[in-house]
């Protein structure tokens, strides 16, 4: 396998530039002669179906939801960053580039970022063009607020529901295109695996989730925008359904999968209150402008009502370690000392996990009426959720798995290593190196949705003569009879033990070895772990009813089943990366305040593994990353 | 806590359906609805029957996946609150809760609480959006918009899709839903070319699909966990009259030669 990243030539402004002049272009009459099979309708899916389908191609949107309306990028609250500078305040296309690159921790990929960074002002102009209510000043012009680990103020949204609208944007976009006959739209439908024909990728099998029907669906080019894969760990801020089957299933057909170890851990989730729980719920990172993070300094203090302990037995780490970006410090520093503070026993709440995020000063400053005007939902949010009253009492946190870097390798067309195989949005490895910042999520969805890939499609098809394939194609029934036998093997178990429970436990081996903290005797210890409990798995699951009918334990089973897998990668990924980046942190590897501390010298690749067959070991790729325009430093947030 | 459900089981869309009885023992008044039918599921399976099926993803109130009546009630007894934010504390231990899905004519039951809403979806697809081809739009500043009418827009732009208002709806009618998107891109500038041929569109839609009409009962607006209001309607039926007292013939987009 060769890892071609096909990064254009030139200066760092010019490459997408050059590179959209130089591609290949389809007329557009031929186009309508294409088929493009689009995986997930979030804002990176549903954004790249009405793109193409605009553009004339033929598309076929699937997902696993009721309707594309439910994706999960509806749940994303704070918002997202453009770099228009409207505010004046020295932002500028290079800053956001350069902030992204920084934020990264230098583990992402230098061209990609700038582009996503020049196509950020693009994204905004379309979704406003949409009706996307985003927040407005008196005088009608757009709002801006900062976000975590930001100095300027980029960051647009709509209320604490940015994602809801910038979604429900697209997908009324793909509706207009599903009315006009563009784009046929295939709910309730889930991608079990991915045809590869002569080396492309040239369909996929999906299983109908109300009829369980398998079906075939053959076109010219496949972009999966499936999301990303932080439910490995159960407990998420993910939608129960978020999975990673279709990303695994492609990976074992030949795509590499980069970075796999680099996971997100959000500072901000309301922690856990008890072993039933089925979720963790996030309150935007935007809390972090006014509200003041705080553990008491004596263990002894912690059990107390937090208004009776005086203001000089308070420590505000993050303002103390951090001055310089005190509570606004990027999600896996706060992260970090979230959990240090709570391992020196003074964390707050059930199990001594959890830190108070205090708005008492705030509301002071500005006004019970201005918080709520800024903060109304969360806070209720909040209230509903714990019974407690944040006006009042200051609100407990604490970091949950939420975003994932990781995913299928790709070229800077986005397209993986299987030829025809396209990656979007949080699916791929994408730009966010080794931690993402606050408000980019949304940015690179709808910038490799809407603008890269309805474009870089094109060259593929202009640039390759793809032939006819039928269903009949011995690789086409083989691919669909693997996923029959699949789902028959998953239903033919009949054991003991319920899908939940495994994926339960699956969950606390990873938070517990690859988590917050990681150490090469804990990931090895997880490598035993892991393999064994996928091995009782597959003895003693139990997956009640048929394949021919709504099945909701069965779909479960064969997600946890690919996490089981993916789990493993991470494990062997995270051993392998013996340095600290970002949010991946080896506790061998710290400088002495115990931040990440870097191995440039011999980490400064992508690590991109590449399936090595049934009980065989991946094999690893290394992409190497230049810095041409941010020389690699130590990220300095104090 | 403990509890005794009573919920609504159906195989299939032509199946017949009952309501079955089931203890929920040893529920936490922390568990959301949702975990207190997960705890019961685990139980369903463990001993070899079929766990209750019902809508969910997201389960912090934005998705608009999950909706059952629970008493009678769509979404349950707390207010501005989806299913899954219901939690078991707002019930008293003892209770006897009974479960069903949305009920309305174009919402066909898929299996127990799993109803098909994907006639909501072809409403939108008639006229819900605006016509901004990706690559089309100029500076978004270029545009101002009153705060006052982004705010009522984004008020109505709150809705979920879950099909509540349906369901509550003596009528079965989806004029909140529709209405609620007339609003959201009727009040906004960029919405205004196409803002009579929406509403004409969307409400034969809706006709089509087989909803009921408004008679203005209000119970949506009870219903609705987002708190859209009825105002909506007012707003699209004044939009449905005036696209009907101006309706031209419509000439292909682009025109022709």
């Amino acid at each position: 396998m060769e890892l071609r990243s096909r990064i254009p030539s030139g200066p760092i402004e010019k490459k997408w530039e050059k590179h959209c002049f130089e591609m290949k272009l389809v007329n557009p009459a031929n186009k309508r002669k294409y088929t493009v099979i689009v995986v997930g309708s979030g804002l990176a899916g549903a954004s790249a179906a009405a793109s193409m389908s605009e553009l004339g191609y033929n598309v076929k949107c699937f997902c696993f939801q009721d309707s594309p309306r439910r994706a999960h990028s509806i749940a994303a609250q704070g918002g997202i960053n453009a770099a228009k500078n409207y505010q004046n305040d020295g932002d500028s296309v290079y800053r956001l580039f350069y902030d992204t690159v920084k934020g990264g921790d230098f583990r992402s990929r230098e061209a990609n970022v700038y582009r996503l960074a020049e196509v950020s002002v693009n994204i905004i102009d379309q979704c406003v063009a949409q009706g996307v209510p985003f927040a407005r000043e008196y005088g009608g012009l757009l709002a801006n607020r900062s976000f975590g680990g930001a100095q300027v103020s980029r960051t647009f949204y709509a209320r604490g529901q940015t994602g809801q609208q910038l979604l429900l944007g697209a997908y009324q976009a793909l509706e207009k295109e599903v009315s006009r006959g563009g784009v046929t739209m295939f709910p309730r439908t889930e991608m079990l695996d991915v045809v590869v024909v002569n080396g492309r990728a040239r369909g996929i099998v999906t299983r109908d989730m109300v009829s369980g029907a398998i079906e075939t669906h053959l076109g010219d080019a496949v972009v999966l925008g499936t999301g990303g894969y932080a439910n490995v760990f159960f407990l998420s801020t993910n939608a129960k359904g978020s999975n990673c089957t279709a990303i695994w299933r492609a990976y074992r057909r030949g795509a590499a999968f980069a970075n796999p170890c680099f996971t997100q851990i959000h500072p901000t989730c309301i922690p856990q209150s008890g072993e039933h729980q089925s979720k963790l719920t996030l309150m935007s990172e935007s809390l972090r402008n006014d509200g003041r993070v705080w553990v008491p300094k004596r263990r002894e203090d912690c059990d107390k009502p937090p208004s009776s302990i005086p203001e000089q037995d308070r420590d505000y780490y993050l303002e103390r370690k951090y001055p310089s970006f005190g509570n606004l410090s990027p999600r896996d520093i706060a992260s970090r000392a979230a959990k240090e503070v709570c391992d020196e026993g003074r964390g707050v709440g059930p199990g001594g996990r959890g830190v108070y995020l205090d708005f008492s000063d705030a509301i002071k400053r500005l006004g019970a009426a201005r918080i709520a005007e800024r903060y109304g939902n969360l806070f209720e949010m909040y209230q509903r959720i714990t019974n407690e009253n944040p006006y009042e009492v200051p609100m407990r946190i604490y970091p949950a798995p939420h975003y994932t870097m990781g995913g299928l390798w790709v070229d800077y067309n986005l397209m993986s290593t299987i030829p025809g195989l396209h990656v979007i949005g949080e699916a791929n490895f994408s730009d966010h190196g080794a931690n993402r910042l606050g408000a980019s999520a949304l940015m690179q969805g709808l910038s490799d949705g809407y603008f890269i890939v309805p474009l870089t499609i094109g060259d593929y098809f202009g640039s390759n003569r793809l032939e006819p394939v039928m269903a009949d194609h011995p690789d086409v029934r083989a691919t669909e009879a693997a996923v029959r036998e699949r789902t028959e093997r998953l239903l033919a178990v009949n054991g003991d033990r319920t899908v939940t429970s495994f994926h339960r436990e699956l969950g606390r081996i990873m938070w517990e070895y690859c988590g917050m903290a990681r150490s090469a005797e804990g990931l090895t210890h997880a490598l035993e772990l892991i393999p064994r409990l996928r091995d009782e798995f597959w003895r003693r699951v139990r997956v009640p009813g048929t394949g021919q009918e709504l099945n909701q334990s069965l779909e479960h089973a064969g997600r946890v089943a690919d996490f089981f897998e993916l789990a493993e990668l991470m494990c062997i990924d995270a051993l392998h990366r013996d340095e600290s980046c970002g949010g991946h942190f080896r506790v061998e590897h710290q400088t002495p305040d115990g931040e990440a501390l870097r191995h440039d010298d011999r980490f400064a690749y992508v690590a991109a593994w590449q399936y090595g067959g049934e009980g065989e070991p991946p094999v690893l790729h290394k992409e190497p990353l230049l810095f041409e325009n941010v020389a690699p430093s130590q990220r300095s947030y104090k | 806590m403990n509890l005794t459900l009573h919920v609504w089981r159906q195989a299939g869309p032509e199946a017949a359906g009952k309501l079955e009885r089931y203890e929920a023992r040893d529920i936490s008044p922390d568990m959301s609805f949702l975990e207190m039918l997960d705890v019961v599921n685990e139980g369903l399976v463990e001993s070899g029957q079929a766990p209750i099926a019902f809508d969910h993803d997201c389960r912090e109130g934005i998705c608009g996946s999950c909706g059952m009546m629970i008493d009678g009630v769509a979404h349950g007894p707390m207010p501005g609150a989806a299913t899954c934010q219901l939690h078991m504390r707002s019930f008293a231990d003892g209770a006897t809760i009974y479960v069903e899905p949305w009920r309305a004519r174009a919402f066909p039951v898929i299996k127990d609480l799993v109803v098909n809403r994907g006639a909501l979806d072809r409403i939108i697809a008639t006229g819900g959006f605006i016509t901004a081809p990706t690559g089309s739009a100029q500076d978004a500043n270029n545009i101002p918009v009153a705060k006052q009418n982004a705010d009522d827009a984004m008020d109505a732009a709150a809705c979920i899709g879950c099909g509540a208002c349906v369901a509550a709806c003596p009528n079965g009618s989806a004029s909140l839903f529709t209405a609620a998107k007339i609003s959201h891109l009727g009040l906004l500038p960029q919405g205004q070319p196409e803002r009579y041929r929406r509403a004409a569109r969307m409400v034969a839609q809706m006709d089509a699909e087989g909803f009921g009409h408004c008679t203005l009962f209000g119970e949506c607006q009870e219903a609705c966990p987002k708190g859209i209001s009825i105002d909506t309607i007012a707003r699209m039926n004044r939009d449905y009259i005036a696209a009907t007292l101006d309706a031209r013939d419509e000439k292909v987009a682009g025109g022709t030669g």
